[in-house]
This record gives structure tokens, sequence and C-alpha cells, in this order.
């Protein structure tokens, strides 16, 4: 059975998921939600997420929301194949939890808040709030400082391995570096956090999502 | 070895103590006094980067985050007392499904609320009455979907008590108690059972008894 993944391939919660299945190597099947007219807030999406967020899975009988959630789920469910991307004991799972963690709290909502005033509400026609744009970055760059010190010590978040903690910051990095114009400069101008970034989009299933996404 | 908790008086630390009482875990604490600015400290920075509570330490083994602590301590000791992941894989895939909704739809808008309502006032900064307005508004819509799960569901993540509830015990005490907006609770008939079912709970009790909110 195919899990389909409802969400938009170029949306980046779905993305999560959809690195962590092909890590996996777990046959996906995307559903396209189009966010521009909004159907995610549709009775029907909304049956299936009651958050109207992408992105949701379906597997059979089993429907889980929430990317960080369903990553958790297969990679827990697939922990015999591929990468160990929940790491190889209790306590190194712990620590990639702890770091997806970070990134849910002290990441995300500064990078979303970032696109949604340099660029979600441009195309919109509206006029984006600079000063806290400028605000955020200026946190962002208080995270990616303490990124960087972790990183002088470990190879990847988490440990020495590849794991959910890094794969969950690939989305929103991957608009940081292309999209949100201007911004690149908060990996590359910090050698850790450069030289991790250049270690993980450079993985297989990654390029694979980039192809699939048209980028 | 005992475990030790950093932070007991403030919410978040709350979440790994009520798990700790419920995985009936020894544990120590360690006062972080926030108003002071404790959190910010050097020293405790050493232990906690992003200057946040809980840190927990177990002999060498430091971890932060309370829901990556909470989840840490419910594997580890999951033959003994509540078993907070479910029985299945599955299960435990809606325990993380409704975890995450805690932290990622909950979570923001009763942070803003008690931030503005509880702590502007001792911290002496300005109350932003626009965002209270605001994130009251959010939880209102976020609390009429638990209405509608908890119609179908006992709990969150299915007919079993979970992280996934007990994630939600620290700040929803401040809501009802200290904010003083029961009203969010007592107007919706599901979630109100449930909130009565998980609050009464005996750890929870316990742990508001051993370790008060500051100014409670």
């Amino acid at each position: 059975m195919v899990v389909k993944v409802y969400g938009p391939v170029r949306a980046a919660c779905p993305q999560g998921v959809l690195a962590c299945l092909l890590e996996k190597d777990v046959e996906f099947e995307i559903v396209h939600v189009d966010l521009d007219s909004g159907e995610q807030k549709k009775p029907h999406f909304l049956l299936r997420q009651p958050f109207g967020q992408v992105p949701a899975i379906e597997d059979g009988d089993l429907k889980l929301f929430e990317s960080r959630a369903i990553i958790r789920y297969y990679a827990a469910k697939y922990e015999d194949r591929g990468p160990k991307l929940l790491g190889k004991s209790l306590e190194e799972r712990a620590v990639v939890d702890q770091w997806v963690e970070v990134e849910a709290h002290n990441f995300n909502d500064l990078f979303y808040t970032l696109v949604l005033q340099l660029v979600i509400l441009p195309r919109m026609g509206q006029p984006g709030d600079l000063a806290l744009a400028r605000s955020c970055e200026q946190k962002l760059e208080k995270v990616f400082d303490i990124y960087e010190q972790r990183l002088s010590n470990s190879t990847y978040l988490a440990g020495d391995s590849f794991t959910l903690a890094d794969l969950t910051h690939l989305p929103a990095i991957r608009y940081l570096m292309t999209d949100a114009g201007g911004l690149a400069h908060l990996v590359t101008q910090r050698k850790h956090v450069n030289a991790w970034w250049q270690a993980i989009s450079t993985r297989s299933a990654w390029k694979k999502l980039m192809n699939l996404a048209n980028y | 070895m005992v475990v030790k908790v950093y932070g007991p008086a403030f919410a978040s630390p709350k979440r790994v103590l009520v798990c700790l009482v419920e995985k009936e875990v020894e544990f120590e604490t360690v006062p972080v006094d926030l108003i002071k600015g404790e959190h910010k400290h050097p020293d405790y920075l050493k232990l906690q980067p992003f200057g946040t509570v809980p840190v927990t330490q177990d002999g060498d083994y430091t971890l932060f985050e309370s829901r990556a602590i909470i989840r840490y301590y419910a594997e580890k000791y999951k033959s003994q007392g509540t078993d907070l992941l479910g029985k299945t894989i599955e299960e435990r895939g809606q325990v993380e499904n409704w975890l995450e909704v805690e932290a990622q739809n909950f979570h923001p808008p009763v942070f803003n609320l008690t931030f503005q309502i509880m702590f502007t006032p001792i911290l002496g900064i300005p109350t932003d009455e626009k965002l209270i307005k605001e994130s009251e508004e959010k939880l209102d819509k976020v609390f009429d979907v638990y209405e509608e799960r908890l119609s179908k569901n006992k709990y969150l993540a299915g007919d079993f008590f979970s992280l996934a509830d007990l994630s939600h015990l620290p700040f929803t005490q401040y809501l009802v108690c200290q904010m003083g907006k029961e009203y969010m609770i007592r107007d919706r008939k599901h979630v109100s059972a449930w909130w009565d079912d998980i609050s009464n709970r005996p750890s929870w009790k316990k742990v508001l008894e051993l370790y008060p909110a500051p100014g409670a």
C-alpha cells in the first residue's frame, strides 16, 4: 500500500515528510493541495487536518498529520532499514528529539515570519513588515550562532550521523539559500553550519525530492 | 543516580515533573529564577544554549526541550507506571500527532497569553492587549477542534491517557487559575470533562502541591 501525502511538493512541511519517506525508501503518492486557493481551509480538507494545514498522510487505515509526528512515525516503523534517523539508542533518540524540538520552537517561527514578510505578503500584493523581518533576521543570527557552536563539536546536530534533527531543517534552509534572497549569508558565513548544509543537502534522497519538486 | 530537573516553579518543567511522577521515577529539582533572569546567565547557557527551562541531568546525560525529555522517560520506563505512549507503533503515531498539535497549535497562543497576562506585570514591561485578544481568538479555535476530537475520543490520542494530554497540563492550569479564563474550558462540554479528568490525576495534584507557580 502506498502512503498518500497530502500537500504541495513545494511546501516546507510536506517536504520534511517526503524527504523522510525517500530516506527510508517508502513508496508514496503526492496528493496536491492548492494552498493559493485556500483548499486547505475547505471542509473536505478540514476533515483530514482540522487546523487546515499541510501535510497530512493516509496509509491504509492510518491517518496522521503534523509533519514532525509523521516523520517520527515512519522513522520508527522502518527503523531497520535505511539510515538510523532516530539514532542508535534511546539516549541518541532523545537528542534527536531535542533538536527537532529546537527546530520547531526556536527556528521555525523566525523562518516562517521572515518568509511571510519578505516573500509571501509581497507576492500577494501586500506590504511586508520590514522592521519585523529585520528583527527576525537578528534573532535567527543568534540561533545560527548556537548551531555553529554545536556543529563545531558534532558533525550532525544530534551526533555523528544524519538524523531527523538535520532532516527537519532541510526545507527551511533550502528556502533561505534560494528563494528568500539575501539570507544565504546566515549559512555561508558560518564555517560549520555551511559544511553541515553542504553535507545534508547533497544526500541522494534530498536531491530526488528537488527533482520531484522541479527546482 | 537521581535525575535533576531545572526550573520546577515554571510551566514547561512541570511537563517533565508530571511525566516522571506518572512513570514512578525519582527526581530532584534545581530552582532557576526566570524573574531574576537566571536562565540567561552564562552558567545556565552552558546547559541550555537557548536559555529556556527545563534542562534535565541524569548522571552525565543532559537533555533540554521538555517534549524531548518526556518522550525519553516515557520510553525508557515503558514497563513501569502509566503507559504514556500507547501500545503499538500506530498508537504512538497518534500520540506524536497530538503532542505536535499541542506544541504547534496550542502552545503559541497560550504562551503569549501567559507571558502577557502573568509575566509582563511582574517584569515591569508594557502589556500587549492586542496580542492578548488575538491569542485568545486563536486559542478559541484550537479548543473548538479539541471539542470535536474529544467528542469522539476520551483522550486526544484515543481511549488512553498519553503524553499528548499530559503536555497540556501546565499551561491549561495557568489558563484556568491564574489567568481567570476557565470559561474557555467550561463552555465546551467535552473539553471540560477531559480537563477534569486529566487535572485530577494524583500525579498532577502532587506536582502542583510540591512546586507552586511563582506568585501562586
